[in-house]
């Protein structure tokens, strides 16, 4: 029977990897298990179960800082923020509904484990950017600390930023301290309808390129955009742009963002309340929903230069049967694309060797994702520098062996 | 300052390895006259000099790939540098060692408003880069205050911040990608015009790594529209205590300024005195609080920190009513070290970041230092963000007062340590402030950094010397020792 090992501190967390480490155990970290379906699966002897790591230890919301047990959970954390008129600004998705399981499970350290963003990552940054100090133990059994609790530190290597995205491949993460920022006082959305992509594209770039400081810039192509709950949905593409800011500011660069697009299409302005639930489906990927049309897709996430977004687009609708949403002014692509022998990875990864960036296929069955390399794969003096890093935290591989790259 | 043993070996051979880098590096490129090697024998930490054994001044990347891998051959050590503006003694010479000098690649290589990036090599100053954009209306986000002599590539070595990182952040939330040259003379490509890294964040850890991890020979920049206007509010206090505290509402009530920085009385005096920007000379504390953005957000903002400020006892309080006014608010804070310069034979500039509401008890500690140390000593604060600049005034020509300044300044970065701070904000730890980073680091936290250092690195040949107290060879480092602690796994909880 396999082990779960649940430590109740960080002490136990070394003494669980010391001890993988001295019978040449494996271990699969968790903290909720909300992203166990993404990345590489992998066969591991034993789990470490960090979901009692809980509880915010520090949070002074004038100095912008927070620190929490690794395995609290993500709600907990914003909830609390909330109450203080702050948020995590990376605005970390939720991969609940696009992986068919319950939302709202996350905790803090897979969020930044994974390096989550959202829709404002353009203009706030991802967890990485957000991540201010860090205690862990590596893959050899030693608990270290980087960073601080200031948010202005260069003492040392950056460590925080290397854990962002590693998948728990370097080491497990205890206890860690972001950066809270205030939340917005309002927001508004305005809306272009009836874009194809690259006009969209194009319309998000002008306005990317304004005065206007948006903080969120998506296009969703008919069918994606038709499933959006309620009035939400449009008959038809749906390009999205967000302003936040203080009352007096939004309305002034609403009056300017609207006079910028008015000759692009027609425009729809969302109140506060329904822009706060469109970016909250766009983020979470409610167009690629499990449960809904496109639940037998395989989706993928492809991050690229803007303005290569719609040609990218275009390569893959020229070769394969695809649904596309575009978020980042066209600097991410979401496809989800018809089943394929190979998760359409050929097609992928050929039209972002064209466009550049990099693709992660996030949604696939189990047995898909163990063929197919889920991570952008690496090659020549950059992969052996990734074995090097990867070597130098966890040389015995004990921790998520193989869940990003077989080796790593 | 203990710097790695030279190696007489490597000496011996100095005329050979000359005659070897200039077959790679023609012409003037290559400089080994004593006279000429001058100007590189120290950075903006003038206390610490050191000729190197010889400079290189490469214009390619393949150049640079040449030399690093020939040097990576011979074991010879390397110190990276850009326009040698460390303040922490980052780009220090070594004697028996090659100093690289990437002035040479000072070309801007792409300006790609579509994406809003640009894409730069490493000898290009800061300024540069927001001067190549602004006709767009576009800049570049850190602004230094060494902005007009310092390089990118060196604000990548350093991760550097400037007054108006709290809102726009530090070189490392500006960086898309790179090219880098490893030790080995192998070249990578890191990130690009996307966001996020492809694996490992591995951009992430290079910056502010102060060259010690690989050479970077490009770098992809994002730009961003500039503000469309931007107003100051010059606020006085009669005590610091009321100035942290203002800080801190302005923070709390969901303001993030584009700048907000505060000065201490000694501070201010001196500036005034040197630029007459119209500070108030009977306050304790001054904070200068700048607000960017649409021109109805920004008088909103200011509108509102006003009434804040009042309500923090502030002594006076006079918001900008035009660009001169604004940018003559600034003049005092931005001449405040030269200022300072005047009133003192010499200076020497601190580092290090506190959480805000240690503030009191740090300046309160400070002046019990500066007491029994016998210097004054002038605070120029990075206020939103915590980050603390005491300049500690001396005199270089009294025998021992360096050495008494150095020794204060310690003090006040162990203090900042002890309070919950971090040694190093934005200058870097370099040659100045490694002895200390076992105030903050255990061993075990160290060795870790080190054993990073050595997958880029496996001979520590890069900028030996630097950050780092005791150096290791990273076989030693490498070896996995497997602990006891089989008690406390029995305990452990499973299912």
């Amino acid at each position: 029977m396999m082990d779960v090992l649940k430590p109740r501190d960080a002490q136990d967390v070394a003494a669980a990897v010391q001890w993988a480490l001295g019978q040449s155990k494996t271990l699969d970290v968790v903290g909720a298990g909300s992203k166990r379906d993404l990345g590489r699966p992998t066969q591991t002897d034993a789990t470490l179960d960090l979901s009692g790591l809980i509880g915010v230890t520090l949070y002074e919301a004038e100095e912008l800082v927070l620190s929490a047990r690794a395995g609290t959970p993500l709600a907990e954390i914003e909830a609390l923020l909330a109450s203080r008129n702050q948020e995590l600004a990376f605005e970390p998705m939720d991969y609940g509904s696009l992986l068919g399981a319950p939302p709202g499970r996350g905790t803090i350290g897979g969020a930044l484990a994974t390096n989550l963003a959202g829709p404002r990552r353009f203009k706030a940054g991802a967890a990485r950017d957000h991540f201010l100090g860090v205690t862990a133990t590596s893959g050899r059994g030693e608990e270290f600390k980087s960073g601080g609790r200031v948010v202005k530190n260069v003492t040392g290597y950056d460590l925080c930023k290397l854990l962002a995205g590693s998948w728990g491949t370097l080491a497990v993460m205890t206890g860690v301290t972001v950066k809270t920022l205030p939340r917005a006082e309002t927001e508004a959305t305005l809306l272009v309808a009836g874009l194809d992509d690259a006009r969209a594209l194009e319309a998000m770039a002008t306005a990317l390129q304004s005065s206007c400081d948006l903080s969120g810039a998506a296009h969703l192509s008919r069918p994606v955009a038709a499933r959006l709950p309620g009035e939400l949905g449009l008959g038809q593409p749906m390009t999205a742009m967000r302003l936040e800011g203080v009352e007096r500011s939004v309305t002034h660069r609403m009056t300017a963002l609207q006079t910028l697009m008015r000759s692009w299409g027609p425009l729809l302005v969302l109140d506060p309340q329904q822009s706060r639930s469109l970016w909250t489906a766009i983020r979470d990927g409610i167009g690629f929903a499990e449960s809904g049309p496109a639940g037998g897709r395989i989706v993928w996430r492809i991050s690229t230069a803007p303005a290569q977004g719609a040609r990218l687009g275009q390569l893959l609708a020229a070769k394969a049967d695809v649904e596309l949403a575009y978020d980042w002014g066209g600097g991410l692509v979401w496809a989800a694309l018809a089943p394929a022998e190979d998760a359409g990875e050929a097609i992928v990864r050929a039209a972002v060797s064209v466009c550049g960036g990099h693709a992660m296929l996030v949604r696939a069955p189990a047995a898909l994702r163990a063929r197919v390399p889920v991570f952008e794969p690496q090659a020549g003096p950059l992969a052996a520098l990734t074995a090097r890093v990867k070597e130098s935290f966890d040389p015995n591989r004990v921790l998520n062996p193989g869940r990003m790259w077989a080796g790593v | 300052m203990q710097m790695p043993e030279l190696d007489a070996g490597i000496l011996a051979r100095r005329d050979e390895v000359v005659a070897a880098l200039r077959a790679i590096v023609p012409g003037e490129g290559v400089i080994a006259s004593e006279r000429a090697m001058k100007p590189y024998e120290s950075d903006g930490l003038t206390a610490y000099r050191q000729l190197p054994m010889v400079v290189v001044l490469p214009d390619s990347t393949e150049q640079v790939a040449r030399v690093l891998r020939y040097c990576h051959q011979q074991g010879i050590k390397v110190v990276p540098r850009g326009a040698g503006t460390s303040l922490s003694g980052g780009a220090l010479p070594l004697g028996d060692g090659v100093l690289l000098g990437m002035a040479k690649f000072n070309r801007i290589r792409e300006i790609d408003f579509n994406n809003r990036v640009a894409v730069v090599e490493p000898g290009v100053t800061n300024l540069a880069v927001s001067q190549a954009v602004e006709h767009a209306g576009f800049y570049y986000a850190p602004d230094p205050s060494s902005q007009i002599a310092c390089t990118i590539g060196g604000n990548i070595a350093e991760n550097s911040g400037g007054v108006h990182c709290l809102k726009y952040g530090m070189t490392t939330n500006n960086v898309l990608g790179c090219e880098m040259v490893l030790m080995t003379g192998e070249i990578v490509r890191l990130g690009g015009k996307h966001l996020d890294a492809s694996g490992y964040d591995l951009m992430g850890i290079v910056t502010g790594s102060e060259g010690l991890l690989g050479v970077v020979t490009e770098i992809t920049v994002r730009i961003l529209k500039k503000p469309e206007t931007a107003r100051a509010v010059l606020i006085g206090f009669a005590s610091s205590e009321d100035a942290g505290t203002c800080v801190g509402h302005i923070i709390g009530a969901g303001i993030i300024p584009g700048g907000m920085e505060m000065m201490d009385r000694l501070a201010i005096d001196a500036a005034e005195q040197f630029v007459h920007a119209g500070y108030p000379l009977e306050v304790e504390a001054l904070l200068i609080v700048e607000l960017d953005g649409p021109q109805a957000e920004v008088d909103d903002l200011i509108g509102r920190v006003e009434a804040i400020a009042r309500q923090c006892r502030a002594v006076t309080v006079k918001a900008s009513g035009s660009e001169q006014e604004r940018l003559l608010f600034w003049a005092g804070r931005k001449a405040a070290f030269p200022a300072v310069g005047r009133i003192s034979a010499d200076y020497y500039c601190m580092d290090g970041t506190i959480p805000r509401a240690q503030l009191p008890r740090v300046l309160a500690r400070m002046r019990e230092l500066s007491a029994s140390y016998g210097l004054r000593v002038a605070n120029v604060f990075h206020a939103g963000d915590g980050n603390l600049h005491p300049l500690i005034l001396y005199d270089a020509n009294q025998p021992g007062e360096l050495e008494r300044a150095e020794a204060f300044g310690a003090e006040i970065l162990k203090l900042c340590v002890e309070v919950g701070g971090v040694l190093t904000g934005e200058h870097g730890v370099g040659v100045e402030k490694r002895d200390l980073m076992e105030t903050m680091f255990t061993q075990t936290d160290l060795d870790q950094q080190q054993r990073l250092k050595c997958a880029f690195d496996d001979k520590g040949l890069l900028n030996p010397g630097k950050v780092f107290p005791t150096l290791h060879r990273c076989a030693e480092l490498g070896r996995v020792h497997v602990h006891g602690g089989h008690a406390r796994f029995n305990d452990l909880p499973r299912f």
